[in-house]
C-alpha cells in the first residue's frame, strides 16, 4: 500500500490500538486538529478523548506523566512537535524513564514510545531543525530509531510500541510527505537494533540515519565505485554486526550524518569500527556531516548546510580512490577549521 | 495464601498504637543510619524525614495497598510507613543484596510495588508529573486507584510542580498532591525563594481544592488525605495539600542547618509529632507511660538487631549492576 510518511505513522499507531487497548496518545494538537504534521489523522475519531488526548504545551508535564502511566500499566505513545521541546522535558525521558526498571529492582518499567520530528529542509530555522541524537545517546535504559521513510516509520513505530523500553522515535520531518510502498500487518514490523542493507557493493560501506539514508542512496547511483549502504534504523542499539561484517568485506567506511561534525551520531559509530575492524580497513573511517553551526534559514543555505548527493559521491570518490580522506568543504573553503 | 510483611506491616497500621510504633520505628532507624553515616560504615548521602514522621503515617493509614505513591529522595520515613521492612531499607541504605532494589539504589531509591511506591526521584519535583500519570492509567483503565505524589514546598517553585498540577486538573486525575512544607528548599529558607507563605495558595491557579493540614499530627493529616482521596475516587479530581511540618536535620547529610535562625528547631520540638500522639494515646487510655517506655526500648533493641543482621548480609554482587537496566538487550 502506497502512504505517505504522516500517514504510515498513524497507520503504525492505530493498527497497535486496535490490538492493545493500553496503547494511548498523548501530545500537543493531536487530537482534535489531527496532529501538526497530520501524523494522527484519523484516531480521535476511531479511539476517542480518552485514548487520544491533546495536551497543554507542556512537555515535563505530560512525558512525566507518560511515565508514570507507562509505570502502571498504559504504553502511551508521546507526540513531541519538534524535538527541541525534548530540552524542557528531558528529566523525565533519561533520568525518569530510562532509570525506572533499574530503580524498581525491575518491578516497573517505562514502555512508552516518544515521537518527535527532527531535522532541516522545511526552513523551520535554527530552533526547530536540529536532529538531536546525541542528546539521548549516552543513555542506558532507552532506544532510539530514525526511520528514513514511509515503509520504516510503519514498521519501526509499531516495534516501539510493542517494546518493554522507552523508545524514543525520531521523525525526520522533511520526509512526512514522501509516499512510498508499506507492508502494512505483522510483516511489515521492524526489529529494533537491525538495520537494512538498500544496497550491495564491494568498495566501500555507506551507512546513513533519516534523510541521510535517501542521499546515500541516490550518491551510489552512477558512482564510479559499489557500495554497501546500509539504513541504520536504530541507532541505540546500533547494528554492529551488520556495519562490521560490510566493513570486512569492504574495507571502508563513510557515514552520512545529518548532525555536527563534533559530537554527531557517527563518532560512536566511527570509534567502534575504527577499533573492532582496525585490521580490515584499507582507508581512514570518513564521517560526512553538517557543519558546526546552527541550522540556517534560506533555502540555498540550508541546502547547503545538509550533505548534498553530488558532495557525499565526490567525498566517497576520493576515498576510495586515494584511501586518504578529502576534508570537509568548510574547511576546503576556509569558513571553519 | 499469606499476606506479604509488607502488607502485614500496612494492615497493623489501623491500630493507633502501632502508628505511634512505626513512627518511633522511623526516628530510631535514621538516629542509627546518622550513626553509620559517622561510622563510615555507609558511603553516599542520605536526607533524613525526622520531624516529619506523622506524614508518613497519614499517607499510609488514608492510602490502600494498591495506590500508587510517587516520592523524592527523601523518603525513608513514607517507606517504612507503607510498609517497606527495615531490612529492606536499610539494605538498601548499606548497598546490601537484600536492599528494596538490590542495593544498587541508595538512600535516595527506594520503590516497592507490592505496596504501589514507584521508584523515588531524586530530582526535586521530577515525580510530580510522574503521580499525575499513575493516576492517568487509573482513569484510563477505569481502575479504582488513585496515585499521591509527596515533595517539598522547594519544589513547588519547579515547573514540573506547575506542568503537573495544571495537567491533573485539565483532565480531572484521581490524585493528591502532598506538599510537606518543612520550610526550607534544600539550604534556602521558603522566604528567600517564594513570595507566598502558603503553597496551598498556589492550587488557585489550577481552580483545584487545597488544604493546609497540620503536618505535626497524625489524626490532621490522615483526614485530610483521606477527604482528597475519597474526591480523588470519586471523580472530583485532583487536590493540593499542604502539610506545615518541621525537618530536624539539614538538607542532606552534608548540611548542618546553621542557617535556621536560633531557636527554631526548638520551637518545632516542642510539637514532636511522636510526643504529641503519645500524650494523645495516654490521654485516651491507650498507652501508659510505662508501655510507651518499653515500646521505645524494644523498638531499639529491634533496629539492634536490624543492623546487625544487614552489616552481615552480602553486598549487592557485581551481577547485580548489570540487572534491569532494559528488557531484551542488544540483538
Amino acid at each position: 500500500m502506497k502512504l505517505r510518511m504522516n500517514q504510515a505513522i498513524a497507520r503504525a499507531m492505530a493498527d497497535e490500538m486496535r490490538q492493545d487497548s493500553r496503547v494511548i496518545l498523548i501530545g500537543e494538537d493531536i487530537a482534535v486538529a489531527e496532529g501538526p504534521f497530520k501524523t494522527s489523522e484519523g484516531l480521535l475519531e476511531e479511539f476517542g478523548p480518552n485514548r487520544v488526548r491533546d495536551t497543554p504545551i507542556s512537555e515535563m508535564g505530560f512525558l512525566g506523566a507518560a511515565v508514570g502511566a507507562a509505570a502502571t500499566g498504559l504504553r502511551p505513545v508521546v507526540e513531541i512537535m519538534f524535538a527541541e521541546f525534548l530540552g524542557v522535558a528531558l528529566d523525565q525521558l533519561v533520568t525518569e524513564a530510562a532509570k525506572f526498571r533499574y530503580l524498581s529492582g525491575g518491578a516497573y518499567g517505562a514502555p512508552l514510545v516518544v515521537r518527535a520530528s527532527v531535522g532541516a529542509g522545511l526552513g523551520f530555522g535554527a530552533q526547530h531543525s536540529q536532529t538531536l541524537e546525541t542528546w539521548l545517546y549516552a543513555t542506558p535504559g532507552l532506544k532510539l530509531v530514525v526511520p528514513s521513510g514511509a515503509r520504516t516509520a510503519y514498521g519501526l513505530i509499531r516495534s516501539a510500541i510493542r517494546d518493554e523500553n522507552p523508545v524514543a522515535v525520531f521523525e525526520p520531518r522533511v520526509l512526512y510527505a514522501g509516499r512510498e510502498e508499506v507492508v502494512i500487518g505483522e510483516e511489515g514490523i521492524i526489529p529494533i537494533g537491525v538495520g537494512e542493507f538498500l544496497n550491495r557493493g564491494d568498495e566501500v560501506t555507506i551507512v546513513g540515519l533519516g534523510q541521510t539514508v535517501g542521499t546515500a542512496l541516490s550518491a551510489t547511483q552512477a558512482a564510479s565505485w559499489s557500495a554497501d549502504v546500509i539504513d541504520l534504523r536504530s541507532l541505540i542499539p546500533w547494528d554492529r554486526e551488520m556495519v562490521c561484517e560490510s566493513v570486512s568485506k569492504t574495507g571502508r567506511l563513510v557515514l552520512v550524518e545529518e548532525s555536527p561534525f563534533s559530537g554527531g551520531w557517527g563518532t560512536e559509530i566511527a570509534s567502534y569500527v575504527a577499533s573492532e575492524c582496525f585490521d580490515q580497513l584499507k582507508a581512514p573511517v570518513h564521517r560526512i556531516t553538517c557543519p558546526d553551526i546552527p541550522v540556517p534559514y534560506p533555502p540555498h543555505l540550508e541546502k547547503r548546510f545538509l550533505p548534498s548527493v553530488e558532495y557525499v559521491r565526490e567525498q566517497v570518490d576520493v576515498l576510495v580512490k586515494t584511501n586518504k580522506r578529502d576534508k570537509p568543504w568548510w574547511i576546503n573553503e576556509g569558513y571553519l577549521f | 495464601m499469606t499476606m506479604s510483611q509488607q502488607l502485614e506491616r500496612r494492615a497493623i497500621l489501623v491500630d493507633p498504637i502501632a502508628r505511634w510504633d512505626r513512627m518511633l520505628e522511623i526516628r530510631f532507624f535514621e538516629d542509627r543510619i546518622k550513626g553509620l553515616f559517622a561510622q563510615g560504615l555507609v558511603h553516599g548521602t542520605t536526607h533524613t524525614y525526622q520531624g516529619q514522621e506523622a506524614i508518613a503515617i497519614g499517607i499510609a493509614v488514608a492510602l490502600r495497598p494498591t495506590d500508587n505513591v510517587c516520592c523524592t529522595y527523601r523518603s525513608h520515613g513514607i517507606a517504612l510507613a507503607l510498609g517497606m521492612t527495615t531490612d529492606s531499607v536499610l539494605g538498601e541504605i548499606m548497598g546490601r543484596a537484600i536492599g528494596a532494589i538490590g542495593g544498587v539504589g541508595g538512600s535516595m531509591h527506594l520503590s516497592d510495588s507490592s505496596i504501589g511506591l514507584l521508584p523515588t526521584s531524586a530530582i526535586v519535583g521530577g515525580s510530580i508529573p510522574i503521580a499525575a500519570g499513575a493516576a492517568l492509567s487509573a482513569q484510563v483503565l477505569g481502575e479504582d486507584r488513585c496515585a499521591v505524589a509527596v515533595f517539598g514546598d522547594g519544589a513547588s517553585n519547579i515547573g514540573a510542580f506547575h506542568e503537573g498540577l495544571n495537567l491533573a486538573a485539565v483532565w480531572k486525575l484521581p490524585v493528591v498532591f502532598i506538599c510537606e512544607n518543612n520550610f526550607y528548599g534544600e539550604y534556602s529558607r521558603i522566604n528567600l525563594t517564594t513570595t507566598v507563605e502558603d503553597i496551598s495558595r498556589r492550587a488557585d491557579s489550577y481552580a483545584m481544592p487545597a488544604e493546609i493540614l497540620d503536618g505535626q499530627s497524625i489524626d490532621m493529616v490522615t483526614q485530610g488525605i483521606a477527604r482528597a482521596v475519597e474526591r480523588a475516587r470519586s471523580g472530583g479530581g485532583p487536590t493540593l495539600l499542604e502539610c506545615k511540618t518541621y525537618r530536624y536535620s539539614g538538607h542532606s547529610r552534608a548540611d548542618a542547618g546553621l542557617y535556621r535562625p536560633a531557636g527554631e528547631l526548638d520551637e518545632w520540638l516542642k510539637r514532636d509529632p511522636i510526643d504529641l500522639y503519645e500524650r494523645q494515646l495516654i490521654e485516651s487510655n491507650l498507652l501508659t507511660e510505662d508501655r510507651a517506655q518499653t515500646m521505645r526500648n524494644e523498638v531499639l533493641i529491634k533496629i539492634d538487631q536490624l543492623v546487625e543482621r544487614v552489616t552481615a548480609s552480602p553486598v549487592a554482587d557485581v551481577p547485580a549492576m548489570f540487572k534491569n537496566i532494559s528488557i531484551g538487550g542488544r540483538k
